[in-house]
């Protein structure tokens, strides 16, 4: 049966998008397409997430799917269907009889404090994104270690160089892009250490072959760098910083197989920034709000475990983009345009046309084994735990130092990362875990001589408040579906 | 490429940033040169902007008397009066 | 209560092993404040209780350093918001007094010097010097890691399957879920399963109705020192003794070493529930403000949840199963269990070695349940 939407409350409605980068505005703007009552719930002031960062008035000259992302905006602002709740920070997704209440503290023009908002849907599409990875090292502490997301949303966000002299470090294929916009905006790249070897497009020909553009994109990339006379090392890494106040330089070192500092492969370089990052880890949260199942991807990462549909185990959550594993742009625009397409046809919607289905899902596909060839080439192995030494802060909000976790394995018994948490605290500062979990969950899994698993992530990951909300805030509750 | 928009000041530690409309207080102080507005709790290190997206934390300044802001997302507003955060930022309320 | 177990009896010189389904402290222990409270207790044997572990967990501060258990000395205050209210604690605190309990009654002017942050709309209260905390997990890690000094062996991540029973019936060991270590005999087996020691006490066909009473904490964003004592409303130690099964909520709010101040605590019977209720949440951050107005203002960081396991009669079970011999009990302390811990330890411990334990177990005996259904 059809219910009218005049008969519905007009507070309650079908679809609410969590996140507003590719894949959350992808899926708004199908299901709203389809006849759902949509609301894009995004933290940003602008859509477009990390990925489309951009400034008001921007013209997307440092921007890749720019006409992509101006039709979605397009169709954000324009369909009667479809609202859009910029500013709004998500701390919590409530089930209930009828589906689902988002709340969130909406910050704005009137306030910077965070007003209490709640939104209620009968169903939500989970499209929170990834943000960077990180190692520690000695020094990673020191004001002018970024990570190399940072520098990016400082330079496509705000206009602004995060330094002069910057070294560019980490592995995978976004230290490219963050280099090439240093040097095209006037910075000096000291170099990009890659830690990894990245040989997977001779072992994945059929996956690199299917994304030609892709690789296109980072050809460019290493021409903008040549020109620029930018060294790019492999099997190299940033194993400290140095400074006191600001960074005045770093060690860069050789790595073997294993990132394992080799002998005599060590020397100084001059620098007052260094731009750092080692993959992506998924934005959870929510899914494990909810309790849906989650996973360990080919990465490392904890996901949510999606079918082909984008369904999560949790009846009406849907998931897609990064947080059911990292692929990247184009991925997550096809899985949101899926989440969408499968949100609103559960929801009453009309039926979908079933040649752009099995389109997307061809998309998907090839994008998916090309996220996998590029998890391959680029893994994380774990002898970066050697650059650490006994007082190197892991836990960057608590200041727990590796030594700390260490002691808390090796003196207190600790099995799990969880329990590594409870006895010396890290992971349990304002980040909640999401800067040190991996790296915590990598130290204490191999202090036990054994490989993280899902469970462990899980410990460092599980926050049922997602974002700080004032007591106040919370004691006073709220329900905003009509404004 | 992009048009700047209108420029203002605020006051960090008592000294003029200049900034742009809809810029962070964080990128106004980068720009202008700073790297850190914070100091720990535990062992009182400097720290500024890591994450530059909200994530992290490590970026947190006080902005009129209110401590806690994450200065990457904070936007910058004329006549702000920005400071060094010390601590939990909650001085105040120590007994 | 495993560890305390394991401590005291490892000191007294038995030979322990320490069987923990999941990570060491990760049960209750985990979502608990770490109290040792006399203050919230009525004349009773459950008080004796108290101010005999509130004795021994001095100790046990002093011989595993303070430090490494966040053991604080830092009193309790009990503040009451309304003449009726401050009359009730009166009543309380001089029925506590012939016990052996230190409580003072308090005016305004002393509670507020006491707690300068505290609502001035406060008539006055109680304040307890006996009361302390710990943080419960580095307590139970540092108590098994002396334990282990001791001689003891610790088998996490390894859940009881079944019990090993002689001719005669009695018990002489458990059965596990681990290829690692199979059967594992002993001579006693202490049944320190928290909130599941129910379900442990029938797979040992000696039942004993343990049940779950869900409650959560709040934890807010790291602060200077903003709360000194424990402090908690009038209302909190009704709440305690109560045998209502719906929901309620009356404030506890304490600083901790790490900056954070914890609120707790709700409670209600609702089985293994792990989902988060906001409307629970949102009855404590108003009622923690009611009781500290500055708290509107700071940001709540996590919250988190666990299960109380409570007897039908709110008293523990303690001491040997006559139904199973061989088979001992350590369960059932409700919100009290980091609190009673020491004590509990120490007088199984004191069984075990053949010596006369320092109170009477007979209120805490393991079959004093069937006995109260005809």
């Amino acid at each position: 049966m059809t219910t009218s939407r005049a008969e519905r409350p007009a507070a309650l409605y079908d679809i609410a998008v969590l996140g507003g980068g590719p894949a959350g505005l992808s899926a708004a703007v199908a299901a709203a397409a389809q006849g759902s009552r949509t609301v894009l719930i995004d933290a940003g002031p602008r859509p477009g997430g990390q990925y489309w960062r951009h400034r008001d008035g921007d013209d997307g000259a440092l921007h890749h799917g720019w006409s992509q992302f101006r039709r979605l905006r397009q169709e954000l602002a324009a369909h009667p269907l479809l609202d859009h709740r910029a500013g709004h920070s998500i701390w919590h997704v409530e089930r209930t009889d009828e589906g689902f209440t988002t709340h969130t503290t909406h910050t704005g023009h009137t306030s910077r404090d965070g007003i209490p908002r709640a939104l209620r849907s009968r169903t939500v599409i989970v499209a929170t994104g990834a943000y960077d990875r990180q190692l520690p090292f000695p020094g990673w502490t020191i004001p002018g270690v970024f990570t190399a997301g940072a520098v990016q949303a400082l330079l496509k966000g705000q206009g602004v160089l995060a330094g002069k002299r910057i070294a560019v470090a980490g592995t995978g294929p976004f230290l490219l892009p963050v280099a090439a916009g240093l040097v095209g905006a006037g910075a000096t790249v000291v170099g990009v250490f890659e830690a990894g070897l990245p040989t997977a497009f001779g072992r994945h020909p059929v996956a690199a072959l299917r994304n030609l553009p892709k690789l296109a994109e980072g050809a460019g990339y290493l021409r903008t760098l040549l020109k620029h006379r930018v060294p790019y090392r492999t099997r190299t890494a940033v194993i400290a910083a140095h400074g006191t106040d600001t960074v005045t330089g770093v060690t860069v070192a050789r790595l073997d197989d294993q990132w394992r500092i080799v002998a005599g492969g060590t020397r100084e370089i001059d620098c007052d920034t260094v731009a750092v990052g080692y993959g992506f880890t998924p934005q959870t949260e929510i899914p494990l709000q909810l309790g849906c199942e989650m996973m360990l991807d080919a990465d490392g990462s904890l996901i949510a475990r999606v079918d082909s549909r984008q369904r999560s185990t949790v009846d009406g959550v849907y998931v897609a983009g990064e947080a059911c594993g990292v692929g990247g742009a184009q991925l997550s625009l096809i899985e949101g345009e899926l989440a969408g397409l499968h949100a609103a046809y559960a929801s009453n919607g009309p039926s979908v046309d079933r040649g752009r289905l099995a389109r997307l899902v061809r998309q998907r596909a090839a994008q998916r084994a090309f996220a996998a060839a590029m998890h391959q080439a680029y893994p994380v192995p774990d002898g970066w735990q050697t650059w650490l030494e006994k007082d190197t802060t892991v836990c960057r909000c608590e200041e727990v130092s590796a030594g700390a976790i260490r002691e808390a394995v090796d003196d207190l018994g600790a099995t799990d990362p969880r329990a590594v948490k409870l006895y010396a605290r890290p992971g349990m500062g304002l980040c909640q875990g999401r800067v040190c979990g991996y790296a915590t969950t990598c130290l204490v899994a191999r202090a036990n001589h054994r490989q993280p698993t899902a469970d462990d992530l899980r410990g460092m990951a599980a926050r049922p408040v997602a974002q700080p909300v004032t007591l106040g805030a919370l004691a006073a509750g709220a329900d905003d579906n009509g404004s | 490429m992009t048009t700047p928009p209108p420029g203002f000041t605020f006051t960090f530690d008592g000294e003029p940033v200049p900034a742009r409309s809809g810029q962070s207080v964080a990128a106004a102080l980068i720009a202008s040169g700073r790297r850190s507005w914070r100091h720990t709790r535990t062992e009182g290190r400097p720290r500024g902007v890591f994450c530059g997206i909200g994530v992290c934390f490590d970026c947190l300044v006080t902005v009129n008397g209110r401590p806690n802001h994450r200065a990457c997302l904070v936007e910058a507003r004329p006549g702000d009066t920005v400071s060094t955060q010390e601590g939990a930022g909650h001085d105040d309320l120590a007994c | 209560m495993g560890a305390a177990c394991a401590y005291y009896c490892a000191t007294a010189g038995l030979r322990v092993s320490v069987v923990e389904r999941g990570a060491i402290g990760s049960g209750t222990t985990s979502a608990c404040e770490g109290n040792i409270l006399v203050s919230d207790k009525e004349p009773g044997p459950e008080l004796d209780l108290a101010l005999l572990s509130s004795r021994l967990w001095r100790r046990i501060g002093e011989e595993l350093v303070r430090s490494t258990i966040e053991y604080e000395a830092k009193g309790g205050v009990v503040v009451a918001g309304s003449p009726d209210s401050a009359d009730g604690l009166r009543h309380l605190t001089a029925g506590q007094r012939t016990t052996g309990v230190d409580a003072v009654d308090i005016g305004p002017d002393e509670l507020f010097e006491l707690e300068p942050n505290v609502t001035r709309q406060a008539v006055g209260g109680a304040f307890y010097a006996q009361d302390a905390q710990v943080q419960p997990v580095l307590a139970t890690a540092q108590l098994l890691r002396r334990a282990r000094m001791l001689g003891a062996t610790v088998h996490p991540g390894t859940g009881v399957t079944g019990f090993v029973r002689d001719g005669q019936g009695a018990v002489t060991g458990v059965r596990t879920d681990s290829a690692d270590t199979p059967v594992l005999y002993a001579q006693w087996v202490i049944n320190a399963a928290g909130t599941w020691a129910g379900q442990l006490s029938e797979l040992a066909g000696a039942p004993v109705p343990v049940l779950p009473r869900k409650g959560f904490i709040l934890v807010t964003e790291p602060l200077p020192r903003v709360v000194r004592h424990k402090v908690y409303t009038a209302e909190y130690v009704a709440n305690v003794a109560s045998s209502d099964a719906g929901l309620e909520t009356s404030v506890v709010v304490e600083g901790t070493r790490a900056g954070t101040v914890l609120i707790g605590a709700s409670r209600e019977r609702v089985g293994f529930d792990r989902s988060i209720s906001l409307p629970v949440l949102r009855k404590l951050a108003a009622q923690a403000i009611g009781v500290f107005p500055f708290l509107a203002d700071v940001s709540l960081l996590r919250t988190y949840l666990g299960f109380r396991p409570y007897c039908p009669d709110h008293l523990p079970v303690i001491g040997p199963d006559p139904r199973a011999p061989g088979l001992l009990h350590a369960c059932g302390h409700e919100g009290a269990g980091i609190g009673l811990a020491g004590a509990t330890g120490h007088l199984l411990a004191q069984h075990l070695s053949g010596e006369k334990p320092d109170l009477d177990l007979t209120p805490f005996r393991p079959d004093r349940f069937e006995e109260a259904t005809p």
